[in-house]
């Protein structure tokens, strides 16, 4: 079934012992929307994201991630997601060529097609001539634009981004972003998390996590008139503020 | 008063490589002063903070900081100096408060006597005193790394990225802490990725390649942006950026939050009416508002980057 709903989760919920990190939630995510999945730190977007990649099971509710459930086929989710998080990205000891084979073969990229999707992906970010320079040896930007590519490299109906660019200068995070853009405009659907607020501009839609619970989703427009600020990053403050949690 | 006084600085990793820090000249940072850097990665940032933590030596020039050199006395800087590097470097199997007591016993000090100094930060973590470091959420691992940094009350405060990772209402938190030191008479000097948060600093550097380029106030940098800067929407955002770059009299067009920004080729007479023309006639666009803007520290950035 072709849904327009690449993810949609009803009441989904998990509980540590007596602590409840996500709490009730329900929303979905529309084919080809850039989703922003805002929250401070400790409102649950972490372990709310592990549930909608299959690393983690919902305590109670029910959801789909790309047509299948996120109980019974997780292993099916796994295989038709991407994901990139600023913290684990590439192997630096590899070489650009080597991570691009080992994460295609992971994905299960049938191996007749690796080659002709690698040298692809290498031209587009003309980065032809650096296939046998270590990860490690490339400057931040680059290692960024290779670890987003790698993570479409099997191209998948979602992309899940976990604050891909923490720690990034205005510069390198702009290019990023027209990246992200580019995969969206090829129809993927992207799933990010931010702190930067400007970024939250981006977004077709945003929600915005307080103690574990979805406080607010709308388009960043319709966000800003409801509460009537100025800015994204005003209507953070306004909904932090309610925030009981000290994380 | 001067507390840092850096007077040509070097150093280069591996033969062949470029130098990591290659300041020419002088550069100092007064008493007192809150001193902000900013630059891409690689820009040598993180290097020189080591350099001017004695963790790293120089290949070549001085650095001097409350009169004592980094090479020659750097034991006493050490006393002097409190630097909470980019990466969390605290004992992740201690808890939180067996991490303080023994920052504060390498510096022979005792918490108690420095308490007031951390007092404001310390009392969000204080319920969690007992949970090991390791178990702490990012903004209270940063909170804890402030605070074992400032248990001997330093002189002088390093701070390499504080707030990556950070959520806004924590990094506002941690800036207003930042204030009270500055407050104090603490010299203070953070690199940063955000630049709301250079705007907050009393003079700001940018980096690159190893150097400074410009070292000002946030105010006189914004002041001598010299282009006219121009902010532009449409319906459909992402076309818009591919448009505006074909139009010949644009220089640079960029992603700002809910619209994008361009600056215009120096010379350049077109109006903001004929740039809203091309876009609603040649390209299609619907929705379009275009306004001349002032520029922010951002936009600085954004156009001193391409000069380079």
């Amino acid at each position: 079934m072709e849904s327009e709903n690449v993810i949609e989760v009803v009441h989904l919920t998990k509980k540590f012992g007596d602590f409840t990190a996500v709490d009730d939630i329900s929303f979905h995510v529309r084919r080809g929307e850039i989703f922003g999945f805002l929250g401070a730190n400790g409102a649950g977007k972490t372990t709310a994201m592990r549930m909608l990649t299959g690393l983690s099971f919902p305590t109670s509710g029910k959801g789909t991630v790309a047509g299948f459930d996120i109980r019974t086929q997780s292993e099916l989710i796994k295989k038709h997601i991407g994901y990139m998080s600023q913290k684990f990205a590439l192997y630096g000891d590899l070489t650009v060529r080597d991570n691009l084979e080992l994460f295609a073969g992971i994905y299960g990229v049938p191996r007749k097609e690796t080659d002709a999707r690698i040298d692809n992906l290498l031209g587009r970010l003309s980065m032809s001539h650096e296939k046998n320079s270590r990860v490690r040896d490339l400057p931040q930007g680059w290692k960024q634009k290779l670890a987003f590519s790698v993570s479409i490299i099997h191209k998948p109906e979602i992309v899940f981004l976990d604050e891909p660019t923490g720690g990034v200068d205005p510069a390198a995070r702009r290019q990023f972003w027209e990246l992200i853009y580019e995969a969206v405009d090829e129809g993927i659907t992207a799933f990010v998390t931010t702190h930067y607020m400007d970024e939250a501009e981006y977004c077709d839609r945003i929600s915005m996590m307080v103690d574990g619970r979805i406080e607010a989703l709308d388009s960043p427009g319709a966000l800003k008139e409801k509460f009537g600020a100025a800015s994204i990053a005003e209507v953070f403050d306004i909904l932090a503020r309610g925030a009981k949690r000290t994380e | 008063m001067d507390s840092i006084v850096i007077h040509s600085l070097k150093k280069t990793y591996g033969k062949g490589q470029p130098p990591a820090v290659d300041i020419r000249g002088d550069l100092c940072i007064s008493k007192g002063e809150l001193f902000g850097i900013i630059g891409p990665d690689g820009a040598g940032k993180t290097t020189l903070f080591r350099m001017l933590a004695t963790l790293v030596s120089p290949d070549s020039g001085t650095a001097v900081l409350e009169g004592y050199d980094v090479m020659a006395d750097y034991r006493k800087i050490r006393t002097i100096l409190g630097y909470m590097p980019g990466r969390f470097s605290l004992y992740s199997d201690l808890s939180v408060r067996e991490n303080l007591e023994f920052f504060a016993s390498v510096f022979g000090k005792d918490l108690e006597s420095n308490y007031g100094l951390i007092e404001n930060i310390y009392c969000r973590l204080k319920p969690f005193e007992r949970r090991k470091a390791g178990k702490l959420s990012g903004g209270m691992k940063q909170k804890l790394a402030l605070c074992c940094s400032l248990i001997h009350s330093p002189s002088i405060l390093f701070l390499d990225e504080p707030t990556t990772g950070v959520d806004p209402s924590s990094r506002r938190e941690l800036w207003e802490n930042l204030a009270q030191l500055k407050a104090s008479g603490m010299t203070i000097v953070v690199s940063t990725a955000y630049m709301d948060e250079a705007c907050r600093c009393d003079r700001v550097g940018m980096m690159k390649s190893g150097r400074f380029l410009t070292v000002d106030s946030p105010e006189r940098i914004i002041s001598g942006f010299d282009r006219r800067l121009v902010s532009v929407k449409s319906d459909e955002m992402f076309r818009l950026l591919h448009d505006l770059r074909g139009i010949g009299d644009v220089d640079r067009c960029y992603t700002f939050g809910e619209t994008h920004h361009l600056t215009l080729k120096p010379g350049s007479r077109m109006t903001v009416r004929e740039i809203g023309s091309v876009l609603a006639g040649k390209y299609g666009h619907k929705g379009v508002s275009v306004a001349e803007t002032d520029a922010t520290l951002e936009d600085c950035y954004m156009n001193l980057e391409e000069k380079l």
